[in-house]
């Protein structure tokens, strides 16, 4: 591929029109991304950090700059840049299986025979740990295993980069901890590009490459990008008392804590 | 008694003394509730003297009921005797002369009180279908679209408070006019009974499509979008699920408002039914018109009731939504 980077965000700024005219949400954010790069986005609540992912879905237009995925401008979302949105958003009259297939029949129409498909969403369950449940509706399962399966779903589109949205926040701290096992190991096998938002600091250490840190709105933008220099894989109970991954931690809580003090809430 | 072991026993009252106490108030309060209400009716209606003689109680409504299925039995023995005479003639004719036309004229006996109300369910569930087949598309349609519903919206407003009587002579004369035919299939009666209370049961079920289509949570649009659903896929797959409750709503609402319309439609449009029975025997004035009516109505009432369990029944087999208050 000659392009070094997978994707690309630059100059991208966004404005509301309020009432008192336009309101800048989000100025000037530059950011590259590797293939198969984890990411994760943190700042505190209204710094729009949603509203970044929005714009890479597409779900946005962007009113400055732009998105470039694999030398293509986005302009309208698309099962490429698959979303799991934060409240699992399933069809609730749908089974788990029905829900993927709904992704699947959508993005492989014509590409993967019946048999293939049916595979292929037993596998994309599979994946999450979700085999037991296949016939079960949305209501019928925990909210841990909601996510998991609308992680299924978006992994089911086979997209470039997996955009999540606080995937875990409404989680409580045992399950999040299961799910951020699995999705380390889907990411291991599968490598995609992800983007993750979070506002859990130990969560963003734990998974990331990078912790893009964001300022705070009004006209937000990059504060800080930080590596993480931690070998892979990862486990939570050995970083524990690991020097780098303490530092990691350190540096994002004093962005969020001192840097950029929370407004007032 | 003496042969259960003690714990039998116990197990026994345990189980039969909540299920009284959970039968008590399903069971034997609605009782208690229907027989106060016979009592004060019995009482009342003795002291209320008409032009046709006194008010009926529920005495003499059940004596007229009963008098109502009698003549029922009647009339159907005599359609039968019709037809067999007809046979009978008819296979006399063609003993002689096998090539001879013979025809087969229907009974044309004076309708009774029960075939009244098969005609009253037709004409409701015509009119009920003719309105949802316009309301759930045409409510579909304005939910997706503001511009659809911003052009739509003020003539619904003005058109939903519109009483069936205002109605019913404009559909009246349109019928005659644009409904010409030599060998009708329908009735005129019919058809403007029929699209009279399609006009009345209309706008519920418009309404509340409108609102459980326009409420379709934007999460839900979202994965829609980046699933790249095209327009008919979206309202298949997404937009007419996610609403069925609300559209199950507006569709016992409308059926509530038909079935009261169709009365009213009936007596004005004379058109065969129960309100025609009701404005028949008001016209009749006989000693037992009054009773004959207020059979009438309680019939009326208990079909209203069934056909709102029947929706929910039905509510209860097609919507997903089951964790939902159905009432």
């Amino acid at each position: 591929m000659s392009h070094t980077h997978h994707l690309e965000l630059s100059g991208v700024g966004i404005s509301f029109p309020t009432d008192k005219g336009l309101f800048c949400a989000l100025q000037n954010v530059n950011l590259k991304i590797k293939k198969g790069e984890f990411v994760s986005l943190i700042g505190h609540s209204g710094c729009g950090k949603s509203t970044v992912m929005n714009i890479v879905a597409g779900l946005y237009q962007a009113s400055t700059g732009g998105v470039i995925l694999d030398g293509k401008e986005v302009n309208e979302p698309g099962p490429e840049r698959a979303v799991v949105f934060q409240n699992h958003s399933l069809l609730p009259w749908l089974s788990c299986y029905q829900n993927v297939e709904l992704a699947v029949q959508q993005v492989f129409a014509g590409k993967k025979s019946k048999r293939e498909m049916r595979e292929w969403i037993e596998h994309n369950l599979e994946l999450v740990h979700m085999s037991h449940a296949l016939d079960k509706r949305p209501d019928e399962i925990s909210g841990g295993m909601k996510q998991r399966v609308g992680i299924a779903r978006a992994l089911a589109m086979q997209p470039k980069v997996l955009l999540m949205d606080e995937p875990f926040g409404a989680l409580d701290a045992l399950t999040r901890a299961h799910l951020q096992d699995s999705l380390m190991e889907i990411h291991a096998t599968l490598g995609n590009t992800v983007i993750m938002i979070t506002h859990d600091v130990d969560e963003a250490v734990l998974l990331s490459d990078r912790i893009v840190m964001m300022s705070n709105g009004p006209a937000a933008s990059i504060g800080q990008v930080l590596d993480v220099p931690l070998s892979r894989p990862r486990d939570r109970l050995a970083l524990a008392e690991d020097p780098a991954y303490n530092k990691c931690r350190q540096q994002v809580l004093q962005f969020l804590y001192q840097r950029q003090q929370r407004p007032a809430a | 008694m003496s042969n259960l072991s003690v714990a039998q026993r116990i197990s026994q009252t345990q189980v039969v003394t909540p299920m009284l106490k959970k039968l008590a108030p399903q069971l034997i309060l609605p009782i208690v509730g229907i027989l106060v209400f016979l009592l004060c009716w019995h009482v009342l209606a003795g002291k209320v003297d008409t032009s046709l003689g006194k008010f009926p109680g529920p005495v003499q409504v059940y004596e007229q009921f009963n008098g109502l299925v009698k003549a029922h039995i009647k009339e159907g023995e005599k359609a039968e005797a019709f037809y067999a005479r007809q046979e009978k003639r008819n296979a006399a004719k063609l003993a002689k002369d096998p090539d001879a036309t013979v025809k087969i004229r229907p009974y044309t006996g004076k309708p009774t009180f029960f075939s009244q109300i098969i005609t009253s369910l037709y004409t409701v569930m015509t009119g009920f279908a003719i309105a949802s087949l316009v309301a759930i598309p045409l409510g579909i349609a304005c939910g997706l679209s503001t511009h659809i519903y911003n052009a739509t919206n003020p003539l619904i407003q003005v058109f939903k408070p519109v009483s069936p009587l205002a109605w019913l002579p404009l559909v009246t004369m349109l019928v005659s006019a644009l409904y010409v035919s030599d060998d009708p299939l329908l009735s005129k009666s019919f058809l403007t009974s029929a699209i009279t209370v399609a006009l009345c049961c209309l706008w519920p079920t418009l309404v509340n499509t409108i609102v459980g289509v326009a409420g379709l949570p934007q999460d839900l649009k979202n994965v829609s979008r980046v699933l790249r659903l095209s327009p008919l896929t979206h309202v298949r797959r997404i937009v007419i699920p996610a609403s069925i409750p609300m559209i199950f709503t507006g569709l016992r609402l409308s059926l509530a408002t038909g079935w009261m319309v169709l009365i009213a439609a009936e007596m004005l449009a004379q058109n065969p039914g129960l309100g025609k029975f009701i404005w028949d025997e008001f016209q009749n004035g006989s000693s037992q018109s009054l009773s004959r009516i207020m059979v009438a109505v309680i019939v009326i009432g208990l079909i209203g009731f069934a056909l709102d369990r029947l929706m929910l029944l039905i509510q209860r087999q097609v919507s997903w939504d089951k964790s939902a208050v159905l009432r």
